[in-house]
């Protein structure tokens, strides 16, 4: 499926904002995703599997806080990162 | 390259003179380290970043990696990093991957120690000032912002703390067995039962033999105090130390002393200190970090520091004058020296 890429971290996926990516679930989304683009998941993912706290995951529009939430070929997935300080 | 990113650390490897780590996060990302091989041309990823072990009994995840050491000289490969909160981790292979250490972050103690979950200092506690024993790679040393001195004989299986003779005027008790802030500490290289720590509360020196912090940071002019962030040894004489005083009454306003920047350098291991401000501004309104300070290995010595406002200042006369490196830069957070293979 698709899986938009925020800016911090194309660094990663060469540049690119949308990349494929495959899982049942977010988590195994994340995954696929760091498989693909080596040292991503743990810039968003910490170490007990918290989405880090500034980091949005959206499913079909939809903000999705639990990695466990069931993804389907056709959904789309859009990662967001807050923006924060002034 | 970076650029946006904050970089708690920057060290070259004084082993080969070309293997260069970064401690680095940006604002929400998690943090990680990068390594270059080529003095900077190009930089990798570490493959296994620090971080606790998945599943760990107090859910920590690492917010930041603070501090990198190398090891032993006799260890190439071998790294130590520090993080927030106040976890140690170790590389064997020059900082592609790195495992926590057990002796450490699994210590009984540790949660005591750190003081976990509270987080005491403004940008989250974190563990710093690792250092190696020149002759025992299994002598180690760190330090807990909040926490205080901390030593392993064993190669990180067991510590203790060493903080008999420091203040902690932030406690109940003001000499308590641990729960100091040490800023800085150094050890140096050749007299290596002497160290010296910019703390909280105070500029320290321990003999080992005698067992005891002794602040020498008492010997400072009054007016200046003797708080701050950094402290650097020359490397060639044990008694000789800079500081660089920050304002340590009301808030901590995190500027000199009366807005009056200055080093402090004693050459008699603490019992005098003198000022070096020629070439600095009168007047300004930074301090220096922790990381933010060091020395060259010329002759004369070379020192230099990065300030909060963003300039690199020099001095190729061991403090004596000072001038400008670079200006016009974010927060300065690291300035080390390394000699290129």
């Amino acid at each position: 499926m698709k899986v938009r890429i925020p800016t911090p971290l194309r660094s990663y996926t060469d540049q690119r904002a949308e990349v494929d990516a495959d899982g049942a679930t977010l988590s195994e989304l994340l995954v696929d995703l760091d498989r693909r683009y080596p040292g991503i998941r743990f810039r968003m993912v910490d170490e007990q599997g918290r989405i880090r706290k500034h980091m949005k995951l959206f499913l079909n529009g939809e903000s999705a806080r639990d990695l466990d939430t069931p993804v389907a070929e056709s959904d789309e997935v859009v990662i967001m990162q807050a923006l924060s300080g002034g | 390259m970076f650029l946006g990113h904050v970089m708690q650390h920057a060290v070259l490897d004084p082993r080969d003179g070309r293997t260069i780590l970064l401690a680095t996060r940006t604002g929400h990302l998690g943090p990680t380290v990068f390594r270059s091989t080529d003095l900077g041309r190009s930089w990798t990823e570490a493959t296994r970043p620090p971080a606790f072990a998945s599943g760990d009994p107090l859910n920590r995840s690492l917010r930041a990696v603070f501090w990198l050491t190398p090891g032993h000289a006799d260890e190439p490969g071998v790294w130590y990093a520090g993080g927030t909160p106040q976890g140690l981790f170790r590389t064997e292979d020059a900082g592609d991957t790195w495992q926590p250490v057990a002796g450490w972050n699994d210590h009984p103690m540790w949660a005591t120690w750190a003081e976990w979950p509270d987080e005491n200092t403004p940008d989250g506690s974190m563990l710093h000032s690792i250092i190696v024993d020149p002759r025992d790679r299994a002598h180690l040393y760190l330090g807990l912002s909040a926490g205080g001195v901390f030593e392993s004989t064993d190669a990180a299986g067991d510590w203790k703390p060493l903080n008999a003779g420091c203040l902690a005027l932030f406690q109940p008790d003001p000499e308590p067995e641990f729960g100091h802030d040490p800023h800085c500490v150094r050890l140096h290289p050749l007299q290596p039962d002497r160290l010296y720590q910019q703390n909280h509360c105070g500029i320290y020196r321990m003999e080992r033999g005698d067992g005891r912090w002794l602040r020498v940071g008492d010997n400072m002019p009054r007016e200046v105090g003797d708080i701050g962030f950094p402290i650097e040894l020359h490397p060639r004489d044990p008694d000789t130390a800079w500081v660089f005083p920050m304002d340590g009454t009301d808030v901590w306003p995190r500027t000199s002393p009366d807005g009056r920047p200055a080093a402090y350098v004693t050459r008699d291991a603490g019992e005098s200190w003198a000022r070096c401000d020629d070439g600095l501004p009168e007047q300004a309104w930074f301090t220096v970090k922790r990381q933010a300070m060091t020395v060259d290995a010329g002759e004369p010595l070379g020192v230099y520091f990065g300030t909060t406002s963003g300039e690199v200042w020099g001095s190729t006369d061991e403090g004596a004058t000072w001038h400008p490196i670079v200006q016009h830069l974010p927060e300065v957070y690291s300035v080390e020296y390394g000699e290129t293979a």
